[in-house]
């Protein structure tokens, strides 16, 4: 077993080690989405046999803490819930230089919402302890609501700001955290321990390198069972959510899009060979 | 046995890929233009940990191993085969010196080269030819505590780009008078000759060194006088062909994607053309050649791993890898039809990468010589 006690900032007793928790979710690739297909009955999509990729979103939210801790010092820890064979994508998140992960995953949690998902990762995240802050994607590119960071500060009490462009920790007085809106952006200033959804735009995730896999493998992924957590109240899972999908489809296609790859020359030169073939030149 | 990639490899396939995605298109049209290796890009990959795939840790290596550097040389040219062709022969480098280089070699040449401070080749092939060793005619004598070489090397990966080069020169009589020696590009003597104008792999600078009364200290003797034909083959046979065959993969993983992509979009008498059996069968050969290629070229690098002899298996990989990567490439170009030689289509780029990597690292008459021995062996013969 991992042993997450140890020293954390709180406003109350302030600076020992930062913990950044990041909660990551494993999405599928989508250089296979073209494979994706859609289950009627559960109204749910079909996962098996597509591999599985870090969301690109929680990315730059990893890719954040990773700087912050560069700076500050601290630990990063990663909460995903996800089924058990979402491990490799944990693990390149450790790759990327976070300290440990935690899988929350039991069939109880299968189809849960975004309420269910963030009751569930605040469960996991109150066994973990304290922490100064929590980083998420702004939203996922599977289900796209962008709820879960607020709803995940929500149970826990602490408060939220979405959209964040940039962010500076400070260690005895706020931080500053930069949000986009939408002609530009606003500076809020906050106080940990508080949750954070970040844009693209706040960083460019660095690449996993050969080294980092090798030092990956010295570190641990704990999976957590609904028994491991406390979940008093009935909200995970397709049954708890209170989120009934009425229907999922694939919507019609009513024109078609060609998509011209290459560098700039290249996807000139196809562009125009595709119009003389059409005619138009 | 164990077909499945762990996990490990499996991140090492991902992480690449995604380095190779993002980094290396912006650099291809003007590689293809200049025939010049992008040197920027070694720096990141020498932090990336590719330059030292192969080497221990204590050197700033990863030592990942030989099949690891399988899959990184054939993520690399799935993107553009020329980078891996000159990665490979900069693993070669670093091969012989992890293999043969003394601590004191090793400490100073091997960091550098795994960073990407430096870069590397190994040097055998001569005008008078590339397949028989034993023929090289570059001579080194040792005066004092100097070796003194005279000779030109010719179709040298990295020629123009390379700070450390292995030489292989001549100290004796016949195949037991040949000795490996390290060469700085700054030594006295020593000079980048001709560049070559390949048709492809035009990313992978090609040239000459020649060295006229070149200075080598004789600190800077790799392993001993006498070992430089060992040296030479044990390179090509652990590095040099399942490199090839490696970069092969590259090109074919292209030509695959190349040929399904254009089927599919291209219609014909109403319909996209991948429906017609003609281009069926030849989607299916090309992935058929692709998967051979690949069964071949893993097993020879998780069989340097395993240190087990694999001189027949390397010679297989990279004389069937490559002959595959060519005959693949003009199957694509069938099935692009008059799109296929046009320079804007990538397809015609592949066929031409092909053809150029069934001489490097070992001719395929070569390979099917230490093909043809070890079928003998096999009845004692």
């Amino acid at each position: 077993m991992l042993d997450f006690e140890g020293p954390c900032r709180t406003l109350e007793s302030p600076v020992k080690i930062m913990r950044i928790i990041v909660c990551l979710k494993p999405v599928p690739d989508p250089k296979h989405w073209n494979r994706l297909q859609l289950d009627p009955k559960t109204r749910t999509l079909v996962r098996k046999g597509i591999p599985s990729t870090i969301n690109p979103l929680d990315r730059h939210a990893l890719e954040a803490a990773l700087t912050l801790r560069e700076q500050e010092g601290g630990e990063v820890l990663i909460v995903s819930m996800a089924p058990e064979d979402s491990q490799p994508v944990l693990k390149e998140a450790l790759a990327m230089g976070a300290d440990r992960a935690v899988l929350l995953s039991d069939r109880m949690f299968a189809g849960s919402d975004t309420l269910g998902t963030a009751y569930v990762l605040s469960a996991g995240i109150e066994r973990l302890g304290e922490f100064d802050l929590i980083l998420c994607g702004d939203e996922t590119i599977d289900g796209g609501t962008a709820q879960v960071s607020a709803q995940l500060a929500e149970f826990l009490g602490v408060p939220n700001v979405m959209h964040v462009s940039g962010l500076e920790a400070f260690p005895e007085k706020p931080w500053l955290v930069r949000s986009q809106i939408e002609h530009g952006y606003m500076v809020v200033e906050i106080e940990p321990p508080m949750v954070l959804s970040v844009v693209k735009s706040i960083n460019t995730p660095r690449y996993v390198t050969l080294m980092n896999i090798l030092e990956a493998e010295q570190k641990q992924i704990e999976v957590w069972s609904a028994n491991d957590v406390t979940l008093s109240e009935p909200w995970a899972g397709l049954t708890g959510s209170p989120t009934q999908m009425a229907d999922l489809f694939v919507p019609e296609r009513k024109g078609m899009a060609e998509m011209i790859t290459g560098d700039a020359k290249e996807q000139a030169a196809k562009l125009a060979d595709r119009l003389h073939r059409l005619g138009f030149c | 046995m164990e077909f499945k990639f762990s996990d490990r490899e499996e991140l090492l396939r991902k992480t690449v890929r995604d380095y190779a995605e993002k980094e290396i298109p912006p650099y291809m049209e003007a590689m293809e233009e200049t025939g010049e290796f992008p040197v920027e890009l070694l720096k990141g990959m020498g932090q990336m940990g590719i330059l030292g795939v192969i080497t221990a840790p204590e050197y700033g290596g990863t030592g990942m191993g030989a099949l690891a550097r399988v899959i990184v040389l054939e993520e690399l040219g799935r993107v553009c085969p020329a980078i891996p062709m000159a990665i490979q022969v900069h693993h070669m480098c670093t091969y012989a010196l992890g293999t043969w280089g003394n601590e004191e070699q090793k400490k100073k040449y091997l960091p550098p080269l795994c960073k990407g401070e430096t870069m590397g080749v190994v040097a055998v092939t001569e005008p008078s030819g590339g397949s028989d060793v034993a023929g090289i005619q570059t001579t080194a004598k040792l005066e004092g505590d100097k070796y003194i070489l005279n000779g030109r090397k010719c179709f040298i990966t990295n020629s123009h780009h390379a700070d450390t080069w292995i030489v292989i020169a001549r100290t004796g009589e016949g195949g037991k008078g040949l000795s490996a020696f390290i060469v700085e590009k700054g030594f006295p003597g020593a000079k980048a000759g001709r560049k070559e104008n390949k048709v492809g792999l035009r990313g992978a600078n090609t040239g000459e060194l020649a060295f006229t009364n070149c200075e080598v200290p004789k600190a800077n003797l790799l392993g001993n006088e006498g070992d430089g034909m060992t040296t030479a083959i044990q390179d090509i046979v652990q590095c040099g062909r399942p490199g090839m065959a490696a970069v092969a993969l590259g090109v074919l993983n292209g030509v695959l994607e190349q040929a399904a992509k254009f089927a599919n979009e291209r219609t014909l008498y109403g319909k996209s053309i991948s429906k017609l059996q003609a281009i069926q069968w030849y989607i299916a050969d090309i992935y058929a050649d692709l998967e051979i290629s690949r069964l071949l070229t893993y097993r020879v690098g998780w069989m340097i791993d395993q240190k087990i002899n694999c001189a027949a298996e390397s010679a297989l990989a990279k004389q069937f890898a490559c002959e595959a990567a060519a005959r693949s490439a003009r199957k694509a170009i069938e099935i692009h039809g008059s799109y296929g030689i046009m320079k804007e289509y990538a397809v015609q780029r592949l066929l031409r990468d092909a053809l150029v990597t069934i001489p490097a690292g070992g001719t395929a008459e070569i390979a099917k010589l230490v093909m043809f021995r070890q079928a003998l062996s096999m009845f004692g013969l």
